[in-house]
């Protein structure tokens, strides 16, 4: 008996601090969240009970609903987009590593470089190369003849969202790379072998024996491309500011949920409760999503 | 291996396709390393040449560019300050994160799966999206303005990951060991400090790169929590250089090199321990 209390304050003293900054910094401000998007408030004072009026707000009332939706909307483009660009190259090179083409130790490790660098500083970097009067983007293009293709990249509303997208691509591909390289490489050489003997062509490999195999790290690299996409901030911030402009075109949940959070969406002043709601939101779709993908994932690992 | 994409003894048709794959894996390298030699070559430059000459090397190498950025321009401090954010942020990490995990693996008990889901709940939930309570909370504690609040939240930031890899790791040591030292007389926390972490030193590299990294990086908890200048780190002391310097582009270049050329600078040395670290939560 004695030595089971002896165990358990043990247990206690090493689990205690950690588990007390996750409760108090991670779990209680969920909580805190989902309480506060309950309640209609005056500055950062806490007002009255308004229920799910909140939330009513966000999805079906001027100005909010506008922005709102226009946020999302922009969030869903760098979902697909990164998805069909960044992680199909990933996945191409990832495949050309994992066949040992030529440079390719060389190939990994340039293409890894950008990835540890801050969103911020490449931010900047890129807003500077793609400034439309004096960016060496433009210049380039006017120097090899192609002056019909020189834009205002991130002045343009169509074309703003599409190039900060882009320049995070640019930052981001070695991962993907990464991580399907090494989903390749766990793949049993006996399936490879076995398939050569057979006969297989290269692509129908790729396709009926390795694709299949790789399917946790396809997971993998969709959950987290979900998880940056809904968190986008940034990118934004330092490229075409916290407003989203031009005239929104670039607005996504996290600049959205800043603005309403500290100030400037409608009055200038914070709306802690409209905020709160959309902070849920973020949480539920990161959450729901990953956590059904994940149960996805596990599913597929029983089965190889 | 089999099947390894040779160039040589390859039929017509793929030597064909390993050209185009060759083309298009050069042409990508090109566009990462050419935007940094830019970079750093304009940082040498003076505005006017910048928009002049490009792509020419600079007329004269000049240094007085780094001297102005390092210091009246504030990075020295705004350095400084990265580093003792990400040192005492790591430090409470790998600390908490090795003990929690220590707690969680290594005994047998019913709440260990509770506290351990806990943990990874952290995983999945943004933390950003907190910010509204995080910021009360802030204020109440009086802490708004301090390093402390920013190294708890970074802490509480890096934990989820780092007791999931590392509890993961510590399951697979085989109890032998802790057996033997029991019998010597070894404490839990000897077995802990002695046994268990000289076993997880390199899982230990890995969870450091994995979160140093990215609290390095972080722009938004400090835009939030800190108003001196004094305090800043560098991602955010760059939105304030670049707020204040906007012409001035050999400036802006010299400034980007002073964030950026340290850590590719440590990664040229440690290229596998990098690659594999921020992998980590990713790859088996």
């Amino acid at each position: 008996m004695r030595n089971n209390v002896k165990q358990s304050l043990w247990i206690l003293f090493f689990v205690l601090p950690g588990l007390l900054i996750v409760l108090v910094f991670i779990i209680v401000p969920l909580f805190m969240s989902m309480f506060n998007s309950m309640f209609s408030w005056v500055s950062i004072n806490r007002d009255q009970w308004v229920g799910f009026e909140n939330f009513l707000k966000i999805f079906t009332q001027y100005p909010y609903k506008d922005r709102f939706f226009n946020a999302i909307g922009n969030n869903v483009q760098w979902f697909t987009t990164t998805m069909l660009v960044q992680n199909l190259l990933g996945l191409l090179f990832g495949y050309l590593l994992y066949k040992r083409i030529a440079g390719a130790n060389i190939f990994q490790r340039i293409f890894f470089i950008p990835v540890l660098f801050s969103i911020v500083a490449v931010g900047f970097l890129w807003s500077l190369y793609l400034n439309p009067n004096m960016g060496i983007v433009n210049k380039l293009l006017t120097d090899v003849g192609l002056n019909d293709l020189t834009r205002a990249w991130l002045g343009d509303e169509k074309l703003a969202t599409p190039s900060i997208i882009m320049v995070n691509m640019w930052r981001w591909v070695g991962f993907p790379t990464l991580v399907f390289y090494a989903g390749f490489n766990a793949v049993p050489e006996k399936v490879i072998e076995a398939a050569y003997m057979e006969g297989v062509g290269e692509w129908r490999l790729f396709r009926s024996f390795l694709f299949p195999l790789i399917i946790p790290s396809i997971t993998i690299i969709t959950v987290l491309t979900l998880i940056g996409s809904l968190n986008v901030f940034e990118q934004i911030y330092t490229m075409t500011g916290l407003e989203g402009g031009p005239y929104f075109s670039t607005d996504t949940l996290g600049t959205l949920f800043y603005r309403t959070a500290f100030g400037s969406v409608d009055s200038g002043q914070p709306e802690i409760g409209i905020g709160s709601a959309i902070a849920v939101v973020i949480y539920v779709l990161t959450f729901g999503i990953s956590a059904i993908s994940i149960v996805g994932l596990r599913k597929k690992e029983v089965e190889l | 291996m089999i099947g390894d994409f040779r160039f040589r003894n390859s039929k017509l048709s793929r030597k064909i396709l390993i050209i185009i794959f060759e083309i298009m894996l050069i042409t990508y390298a090109v566009l990462i390393l050419y935007p940094l030699m830019n970079m750093i070559l304009s940082s040498f430059k003076t505005t006017r040449e910048i928009f002049k000459n490009p792509y020419a090397l600079p007329e004269t190498w000049n240094f007085n560019n780094y001297v102005e950025v390092w210091g009246r321009g504030g990075f020295g401090g705004y350095f400084f300050n990265s580093f003792i954010l990400t040192f005492f942020s790591i430090g409470a990490v790998l600390l908490f994160g090795s003990m929690a995990s220590f707690g969680i693996a290594r005994y047998k008990y019913k709440l260990a799966i509770p506290v351990y889901l806990i943990f990874l709940a952290g995983i999945m939930l943004p933390l950003k999206a907190a910010i509204i309570p995080l910021f009360l909370l802030v204020r109440q504690m009086n802490l708004m303005d301090t390093r402390l609040a920013l190294i708890l939240i970074f802490t509480a930031m890096s934990l989820p990951s780092t007791v999931f890899i590392l509890a993961g790791f510590m399951r697979t040591i085989p109890g032998d060991f802790e057996d033997a030292a029991r019998i010597d007389g070894c404490n839990d926390f000897g077995i802990y400090r002695r046994i268990i972490m000289p076993l997880t030193t390199p899982s230990i590299a890995l969870v450091t790169i994995y979160n140093a990294v990215p609290v390095w990086n972080d722009f938004f908890f400090p835009l939030v929590f800190l108003q001196s200048d004094k305090l800043k780190p560098l991602p955010l002391g760059m939105s304030v250089f670049f707020g204040q310097y906007q012409i001035s582009w050999h400036l802006l270049f010299a400034s980007l090199s002073i964030a950026i050329l340290p850590m590719l600078a440590l990664y040229m040395f440690m290229s596998k321990y990098f690659i594999r670290g921020m992998t980590a939560g990713a790859i088996k």
